[in-house]
């Protein structure tokens, strides 16, 4: 059974699978310009204290989203 | 903020513009090195940073490259064709309305698959164009290695390896630029999977019957915007062929049922895709070895380590800025006033004018330039090494509690240098809500001006500690404000995105040809106030008017418990922050202030100059960027605050003695 969750809340260090972006226009957007489409591999490297964001690495560089918008990304692991 | 269209002048605006010399502008995605590459050819005139969105306007140069006579354009960056922000907005804006003759598509070659797709979509503009892959010695650090040939015959367009901040190719790059430019070649559309491509031409086949050539747009770009739902091309199709809407709603839900997926998303994947695939044949990528990027990220954003060395850098930062200040303020105000007392002019009018503008001269490079210079220096050097994005990393959760997210921590560092280009950077942020407590938090932080104030004056006359003191005030204010209008604004801010960028190792010359551009604008435009001002305040000591506006004044004055001679210094403060500083020495006829005003008076005048009203020019752009009422509003809070804390400081001062 293949575990879904939000980016939000993945692991440090696991690589992840994205399956779906939920989200309207505005949201999906700008996860896309960034290079994270639904399929894209990516790795969480760093989440933020005080509620903090999550630092992942996709398609060699390194970009950080908010956890709000993180929310908003639905992953699966790789195994 | 509501966006207003003048359609018809954009609707047939591109095909008919001409312009008196080749147009060539540099785009591409934040933070690829176009501003670097602009300076090389044009000398330092754009801001060159290392954080996305260093550049939210455009820059115009005029160059003269192989005997021939050049427009180079420094358009902010963009991640896609796509309108979301106002810094992309101009983007796209510039590119759909002007005359362009040659596109450079600047990509930073160590992310090259991701920065095709914005290649991708610049292709359907059907303007001839460079790709120019940028920062090579990243992308070979990173195990990259890049065949250009191929690169240039799967893109059809000529491809040049440069590395822009070493000045490596950019000749080439710009003689290949011309050679295109005057074939105005244009790429063949590289296309997408076969359905939608399917429904792309009865996309086409709409866009051709309703406009016939008439839009000054290629067809294929109306089509993908159209399916993409971008809010400038639905406008431009709502005001001249509402039909249109229709069909392209047919055609998104084409896409939608045959993909399950929104139709943006669609075209967005199928881009991706190609792009990832164009990178695959081009790129040969090879593990890379573990750089000291990953160690110093280690520490630098580091869940406590961050935290503590940002304080440190902070602290060290204000510390050197005021030892350096000090240790030349003092020997250059007693040298100046020993000139100025030694000036005998006559008749008296020309005597108190000379004095007035000679006290203007000297307190700009006495008082105001020994905090400036290294001021200006020590933010370079953080721009351009790439701290300011992890700075937002590590505080995007503190802003979220003003209502904010962790990109604008970029504006209101900013600030500190100067108010102007904060709020200018305020445009990075997507809504206008943001926008709007960002510029409001910018014009808050004490710029470099209020530096030379809060350190000349309170640092001079108190210490140190009292000038670190205001400081950590500001920021508790700001925090106060911040929170209180997140609430009353309730809306949700859509979160950060932000790419954090390779460290880059700036290059002394660099940093200091960006220190001189700031410098400069000091010495054009502020300097001479200070002299004017210094000047007509002078004349109007000659003419007894300072009495009548001092009087004016005094409401303010006394319920400071300042100097009514103070007065006058608040106007000037208006103009130019620096000016109620020297306006002050001037006002009371001594730049040894302590001698005229006690401790408290002087902790509360600058308490009161650095709170209130931003200066003329922060207030110019403001206008520009929130609309008059939101600027009204956030002067009316300065003023606000001002007046609170200037009175609670007075009030604190006489229970202490």
């Amino acid at each position: 059974m293949v575990m879904r969750q939000t980016l939000d809340r993945v692991a440090l260090s696991t690589r992840v699978e994205v399956v779906d972006i939920r989200g309207g226009w505005g949201v999906r957007q700008r996860l896309n310009q960034l290079g994270i489409h639904p399929g894209d591999h990516m790795m969480v490297k760093r989440s933020g204290i005080f509620h903090g964001p999550v630092l992942i690495a996709i398609h060699g560089c390194d970009v950080a989203i908010g956890r709000g918008m993180a929310r908003h990304v639905i992953v699966r692991e790789i195994t | 903020m509501k966006k207003t269209v003048c359609c018809r002048k954009q609707f047939y605006g591109r095909a008919f513009q001409s312009a008196e010399h080749p147009q060539i502008v540099l785009a591409g995605q934040p933070n690829c090195g176009k501003s670097t590459i602009f300076n090389e050819v044009v000398g330092y005139r754009s801001i060159a940073s290392n954080f996305p969105g260093a550049t939210v306007t455009y820059t115009r140069g005029h160059v003269r490259i192989f005997h021939q006579t050049f427009d180079i354009i420094d358009l902010p960056g963009t991640y896609s064709l796509t309108s979301m922000d106002p810094a992309s907005v101009e983007t796209q804006r510039y590119l759909l309305s002007q005359h362009v003759d040659v596109i450079v598509n600047v990509v930073d070659s160590s992310i090259l698959s991701r920065s095709l797709e914005l290649t991708l979509q610049l292709m359907d503009l059907e303007i001839p164009m460079v790709l120019c892959l940028n920062m090579m010695d990243e992308a070979e650090r990173k195990g990259i290695h890049i065949n250009t040939d191929t690169l240039s015959g799967r893109m059809g367009m000529p491809v040049i390896a440069t590395v822009a901040s070493k000045g490596r190719g950019v000749q080439h790059l710009f003689a290949e630029t011309l050679r295109a430019s005057a074939a105005k070649k244009t790429a063949h559309h590289i296309l997408y999977s076969r359905h939608v491509e399917s429904v792309m031409d009865d996309m086409n086949r709409h866009v051709r019957e309703a406009f016939k050539g008439t839009s000054g747009y290629p067809q294929r770009l109306i089509a993908t915007k159209l399916l993409e739902e971008d809010q400038y091309f639905i406008r431009m199709a709502r005001e001249h062929k509402p039909d249109i809407l229709k069909k392209a709603e047919q055609c998104r839900k084409q896409l939608v049922s045959a993909h399950g997926r929104p139709a943006d998303q669609v075209i967005g994947a199928e881009r991706h895709a190609l792009s990832m695939s164009i990178f695959e044949s081009v790129a040969l990528v090879e593990k890379p070895v573990i750089s000291w990027k990953e160690r110093a990220d280690n520490l630098l954003m580091h869940n406590v380590w961050g935290y503590v060395i940002l304080f440190a850098v902070m602290l060290s930062f204000f510390l050197v800025v005021f030892q350096f200040g000090a240790l030349l303020e003092e020997p250059l105000v007693t040298f100046f006033n020993q000139w100025a007392a030694s000036i005998q002019i006559s008749p008296p009018l020309l005597s108190f004018m000379a004095k007035g503008m000679f006290q203007g001269i000297g307190g700009g490079i006495a008082i105001v330039l020994p905090y400036l210079l290294p001021f200006l220096l020590g933010l370079a050097f953080l721009e351009d090494i790439g701290y300011l994005p992890r700075v937002a990393f590590l505080l995007d959760g503190v802003m979220h509690r003003l209502g904010l997210h962790g990109t604008s921590v970029i504006p209101a560092v900013l600030g500190y240098g100067c108010n102007v280009p904060a709020v200018m950077a305020t445009r990075i942020l997507e809504t206008p809500r943001d926008r709007f407590i960002a510029a409001l938090i910018a014009s808050m932080v004490p710029c470099s001006a209020r530096m030379t104030i809060i350190f000349g004056l309170v640092g001079y006359a108190l210490g140190g500690i009292y000038a670190f003191g205001i400081y950590v005030l500001n920021l508790l204010v700001i925090i106060a404000t911040g929170t209180v209008f997140s609430r009353l604004l309730k809306e949700d801010t859509p979160g950060m995105i932000l790419e954090i960028p390779n460290y880059h190792t700036p290059r002394f010359k660099v940093l200091l040809s960006k220190t001189w551009l700031r410098m400069k604008d000091f010495i054009i435009i502020a300097w001479p106030l200070l002299i004017a001002g210094s000047a007509v305040l002078s004349l109007s000591e000659f003419f007894q008017w300072t009495p009548f506006i001092n009087r004016w004044l005094t409401p303010i004055t006394r319920i400071l418990g300042l100097p009514p001679e103070v007065g006058v210094t608040l106007i000037f403060g208006v103009l130019r922050k620096e000016l109620s500083l020297l306006m002050l020495f001037q006002a009371l006829g001594t730049s040894d202030v302590t001698a005229v005003m006690t401790q408290a008076q002087i902790m509360t005048f600058t308490i009161f100059v650095v709170f209130y009203i931003p200066c003329v020019a922060t207030i110019g752009v403001l206008i520009k960027q929130v609309r008059l009422k939101a600027t009204l509003l956030i002067v009316l809070i300065t003023v606000f605050w001002a007046l609170m804390l200037g009175i609670f400081t007075r009030g604190i001062a006489a229970l202490i003695h």
